[in-house]
């Protein structure tokens, strides 16, 4: 009986190590571990050996039992593992494929930079003011320090609607506004919106467009104070190295009046095709606010003071982004449109 | 304003800079320069030759060959113009030449013979074709015959000169003029400016024994000369008058016109020359036009003259529109021999209102328009006494007839200069204020601590203290400026309520996949009322530019869904995109009732065509769930309710709506509206944001996270295909009771396996207790009671 048993061991054992799959060694187990294997049958025939043999049968039969078991799970072990690496290996994807496309759209490019514009005047204190694009004539000119027949109302041919109604030939009237409903108060606001002029549209001009304008009212505001604005916009818009400079111009609703170049942000100054050869670009205009303009509105021209400028989100797109034709922000071609989608930070 | 440096020259010392250093200082002190132009054009070895002999080309018809002494020697050249000929003093380049274009000059052969050069027109010397004297506008140019043949034509003709061209604000009047450039250049270099000295011999017969004068309208016209000049001989200008009309811009004529037209320049004051003998009555009367009269202006047209328009009249009929144009009747010919010379001051409004009517600007009407200096206007006639006098012969007649109730004071203007400092911001000592104001010759005292300033009339933009700051600051030098910020308190800034929803709103939509677009507010007739959600009139602007853009728009679509167009016509066939704008419709008040409005079309895919195989089509359901989205996400409840629409498919279009009042559309384009916009199928929306925006939102506060488990039951229906969801599931809710926490379609079947008419629908119904566990008993008893509503309405449960 006992070589019996060895015999037995010896087979298992052998079967363990040629089983090559969890189900192959799952019958070795059932074979030979089962209710019905031979070492529960071994165990069972117990009974007709004589009692004095049968602890150290038990044991011995105990020992085999415990031998193959050991050896099974150990093997199971191994197996198991091969088992699902096999598994993982055939749930190999290609990894190369493109990622399922997260639909996304973008601001329109003139919304991200008037958006940029806003958030910095934001951050200096100002509110954001809108207003009306059908004007009356006396917010968009009279109120402006430009009476009926002023020679600079050429400067902007109009779109009139009524004799006293026209579309806003620029953002101003939100200021005219802004002031008469302030009542002589305080006022630190910036103004965006569209504006129309009869313009025909080509390359650089549009009849409709965008324009974006601040006006500072308080106790004492100088000219260096829109130097020292204007310097911070200009650094923060177009890199911090940025210098600014005024010229001298002409605005009716400002005196003095003004126009600032920026140093070109392509060639720093040495001058490219950007700046023309001249190392600076025009980027806005501004000025003191006339005092015909505060009086008109209701303001003590001796005791407050303001500055006022103004500028266009198109220009400042076409030279941020290189855009060289104002008609491709309002052809809305998807191709266009969706570069402005990444950040720039 | 076209500045010939040359000339300046004559009333201001450049101090000899380059031209283009010149041209910096004055742009960086006010008057932008923008261009600097060199009249030479870098060109070299151009000499006045003298035509000995000139044949036909035995070959060609339209070539002579010259033989054309050079000064150093007299050779051959083939000349193409058809008004060559010998004995003409004419511009030869010669070989080794270079013209403007980068044209170099070489020996040549034309026709078998030989060439030296070329005899020039003045185009080919860089002179723009409009400014050529109309005799020498098709051919060679030929110069007087005091030329000196073999001299240089650039020194000679003082083309070796430099053009800035002055980019003028409307304020800088002034500048008009090489006087009052001369001025400026003064003020900027610290230099003084030297006037023409104007002398010259009167006749001993007076101008007022041939001339009488009336002026009807003083308000118009309160100053007004005339001289008289005659035995003039009316012919070409000098060379240096032409060349100098042609820098600045202007075609020589003969020496009469060329006068006025000099002195125009030189002081910025508009004189006009009449004929006086086609004057005819030896009177003339400034008066308002009568109703209708006509005259024919020097550009040979016939105009109708109204009664507010000023005109120049012989006493009977109009010989001249004041200030803008002269009559052909009066004009001066080759024949006259007695010339009228006008300089008056007529009104800047009466002259701008006149030159819109008829259409016409001329340099002339422009500076009027602008404002004239009322000391320049006498100075004017008698310089063009002078130059008549030297130039065409003339025997000017004694004295002026003058008609005069002009103001010519020079304004005052107080100012301290602490009150410079404090709007400037900085610290400009009086000393240096007072030699600015100097600069400008503008007189000045001091008095008890003001400056007081006599502001000369050439300046009518100086009117108040601030034009005196800026002045001194730009002079003073604006990167002087120092850089501060506004001391006042700080305050908050930031966006409105309405602003910052509107941000969420865009960057929901553009979560969402859409491209924000901007089209035009402008509109035909056609497209501005298309998918208006209000019925009102159309908005026309009184002088539109085109019918394309002649009305204000009602609705966004129509431009928008063009700009899908445009890219489907381009190959993107899924296009996704979303604009915020104004609408414009008729208000009660004068001004338009603009509504801001959002509006949305996408076409093509959806899911985009991946690899996985997946596609999905646009549908209204996709731009329903984005409209539901935006509700959530603004805090207010969107319902929708089926509607209709024209260019909208009748049974898919539905009306946005909020506390029952339709804010807005949204359906797919009807298929022939499609068609004719050449879409695949096509969704559309488009609300009042307005109204949307302005909705004031709750507080937000949170709802307890639920501490016991909900319970769900699926119910699947056969309805008849024309019962709505919507309507089943408010039956479903009114029945629940308050245990019903949610109900939401899951399925949907109407294939081939349903009876003719029929569709499966399928509902999930969420039922919870916020307070404990429901029971089993608790939610079969809500759910008996949904199901037996629904049997009540005729659907039938599907096992
Ligand atoms: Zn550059």
């Amino acid at each position: 009986m006992e070589a019996q048993l060895q015999e037995l061991k010896t087979q298992a054992l052998d079967k363990i190590t040629a089983a090559s799959t969890v189900k192959e060694l799952n019958d070795v187990r059932v074979a030979y571990l089962g209710k019905k294997g031979p070492i529960t049958d071994l165990l069972k025939g117990m009974g007709k050996l004589p009692a004095e043999e049968r602890p150290k049968m038990g044991a011995l039969v105990n020992v085999v039992r415990e031998e193959v078991t050991t050896q099974l799970e150990g093997r199971m072990v191994i197996l198991e593992e091969e088992a699902i690496n096999q598994k993982l290996q055939s749930e190999t994807i290609d990894i190369t494929l493109p990622g399922r496309p997260v639909k996304t759209g973008n601001p329109h490019p003139l919304t991200r930079v008037v958006e940029e514009i806003e958030d910095l005047f934001i951050s200096m204190g100002y509110e954001v003011a809108e207003g009306p694009e059908v004007e009356k004539d006396y917010y968009n000119f009279e109120a402006l320090n430009l009476p009926k027949g002023h020679p600079a109302r050429d400067m902007q041919d109009s779109f009139y609607i009524t004799e006293d109604i026209l579309l806003r030939t620029h953002t101003s009237p939100v200021q005219a506004r802004t002031m008469e409903a302030k009542g002589g108060e305080p006022i630190k606001i910036i103004c965006p919106g569209k504006v129309y002029r009869r313009d025909s549209d080509d390359a650089t001009h549009s009849h409709q467009f965008t324009q974006i304008e601040g006006l500072v009212i308080g106790e004492d505001i100088r000219m260096s104070d829109l130097k020292g604005t204007l310097s911070v916009f200009a650094k923060k818009m177009f890199g911090d190295d940025r210098e600014i400079r005024l010229r001298p111009s002409f605005f009716p609703f400002t005196e003095p009046s003004v126009e600032m170049d920026i140093s070109c942000f392509k060639c720093g100054g040495s001058g490219c095709n950007v700046c023309k050869k001249t190392g600076w670009i025009e980027i806005l205009g501004a000025g003191m606010v006339h005092p015909n303009v505060l009086e008109m509105a209701g303001y003590d021209s001796k005791r407050l003071t303001g500055f006022a400028f103004g500028m266009g989100p198109e220009r400042i797109a076409m030279l941020k982004y290189g855009v060289e034709d104002i008609r491709h922000f309002y052809t809305n071609d998807v191709r266009f449109l969706s570069q402005f989608q990444r950040t720039e930070l | 304003m076209l500045v010939s440096i040359n000339w300046l020259k004559d009333y201001v010392n450049t101090q000899q800079l380059p031209p283009a250093e010149l041209g910096e200082k004055i742009t960086r002190s006010g008057i932008e320069v923008d261009a600097v132009i060199d009249r030479s054009h870098g060109m070299t070895n151009i000499v006045v030759g003298y035509v000995e002999s000139c044949v036909k080309h035995p070959e060609a018809d339209k070539l002579s060959i010259c033989q054309v002494n050079v000064g150093e020697e007299t050779t051959q050249i083939i000349c193409g113009a058809p008004n060559i000929a010998a004995g003409q003093k004419v511009i030869v380049a010669r070989p080794g030449a270079k013209l403007p274009g980068d044209i170099k000059i070489k020996k040549a052969k034309l026709r078998g013979e030989e060439s030296h050069g070329m005899i020039c027109s003045l185009q080919e010397l860089g002179i723009e074709g409009k400014l050529v004297p109309k005799a020498y506008a098709e051919g060679i140019y030929v110069l007087p015959e005091d030329a000196e043949t073999g001299s240089d034509v650039l020194t000679n003709f003082d083309l070796n000169d430099t053009v800035l061209e002055l980019g003028l604000t409307p304020n800088r009047a002034d500048a008009m003029s090489m006087i009052g450039v001369a001025y400026e250049v003064g003020a900027i270099l610290s230099e003084e400016v030297k006037l023409p000295e104007i002398s010259y011999k009167e006749a001993s017969d007076t101008a007022a024994s041939m001339l009488t004068l009336n002026v009807d309208a003083p308000e118009a016209n309160p100053l007004y000369v005339a001289k008289v000049v005659r035995n003039i001989k009316v012919q070409e200008s000098p060379m240096w008058l032409q060349q100098r009309l042609m820098s600045a811009g202007v075609r020589p004529h003969n020496n009469v016109v060329d006068v006025t037209n000099y002195i125009l320049m030189e002081y910025g004051q508009p004189l006009h020359a009449f004929d006086y003998d086609l004057l005819e009555t030896g009177n003339i009367t400034v008066r308002h036009a009568k109703e209708g009269e006509m005259i024919t202006t020097l550009d040979d047209a016939e105009r109708k003259l109204s009664g507010h328009q000023l005109v120049i009249t012989n006493g009977e009929k109009p010989v001249a529109i004041a200030g803008v144009m002269g009559g052909a009747d009066s004009e001066v010919s080759e024949a006259t021999t007695t010339v009228v010379i006008e300089s008056a001051y007529f009104e800047s409004g009466s002259v701008r209102q006149t030159s819109k009517d008829h259409g016409l600007r001329s340099d002339a009407s422009s500076r009027y328009e602008k404002g004239v200096d009322p000391n320049r206007v006498i100075p004017a006639a008698e310089r063009a006494a002078q130059l008549l006098s030297e130039l065409a012969g003339g025997e000017v007649l004694a004295g002026s007839v003058v008609f005069d109730e002009l103001n010519k004071e020079e304004k005052i203007v107080k100012v301290s200069p602490d009150f410079i400092n404090s709007r400037l911001g900085m610290k400009i000592s009086f000393e240096d204020m007072w030699d600015i104001l100097n600069r400008l010759k503008f007189n000045t005292e001091a008095a008890n601590g003001q400056l007081v300033i006599s502001v000369p009339t050439r300046r009518q933009d100086i009117q108040i203290p601030e034009d005196v700051i800026e002045e001194i600051a730009r002079l003073y030098g604006y990167d002087e400026i120092p850089a501060t910020l506004p001391e006042a308190e700080t305050t908050p800034g930031g966006l409105t309520p309405y602003q910052a929803k509107r941000r969420i709103v865009r960057s929901l939509l553009e979560g969402a996949g859409l491209l924000q677009a901007t089209t035009y507010s402008l509109t035909s007739e056609k497209s501005a009322k298309q998918f208006a959600l209000e019925e009102t009139e159309t908005t026309r602007l009184l002088m539109p530019m085109s019918e394309e853009r002649s009305i204000l728009r009602q609705s966004l679509l129509p431009h928008l869904l063009e700009s899908v167009t445009y890219n489907t016509a381009r190959r993107m066939d899924s296009v996704a995109l979303y604009e915020t704008g104004s609408v414009f419709l008729k208000g009660d008040d004068e001004l338009l009732n603009e509504q801001e409005h959002l509006a949305v079309a996408i076409t093509g895919l959806w899911l985009d065509n991946s690899w996985q195989g997946e596609k999905k089509p646009v549908d209204f359901f996709v731009l329903k769930g984005i409209v539901e989205t935006l509700g959530t996400k603004l805090g207010v409840q969107l319902t929708f309710e089926r509607g209709q629409m024209d260019d909208l498919h009748p049974g898919r279009t539905a009306f946005i709506m909020l506390d029952g009042h339709r804010i807005g559309v949204i359906g797919q384009l009807h298929p022939s509206e499609q068609k004719e916009r050449d879409l695949k199928t096509t969704v559309v929306m488009e609300l009042n944001l307005a109204l949307l925006l302005n909705i004031e939102t709750a507080a937000l506060l949170y709802t307890p996270v639920p501490r016991y488990p909900s319970m769900s039951r699926d119910v699947a229906l056969v309805l008849s295909k024309i019962v709505e969801a919507g309507t089943i599931e408010t039956v479903i809710r009114n029945a629940g009771g308050k245990l019903l926490k949610d109900v939401r379609v899951f399925d949907l079947y109407e294939g081939d396996k349903m009876e003719e008419g029929k569709k499966s629908v399928a509902f999930s119904l969420t039922y919870f207790d916020p307070e404990k566990t429901l029971t089993d008993e608790e939610v079969i008893n809500a759910h008996e009671k949904v199901l037996a509503a629904l049997t009540e309405v005729g659907a039938e449960l599907r096992s």
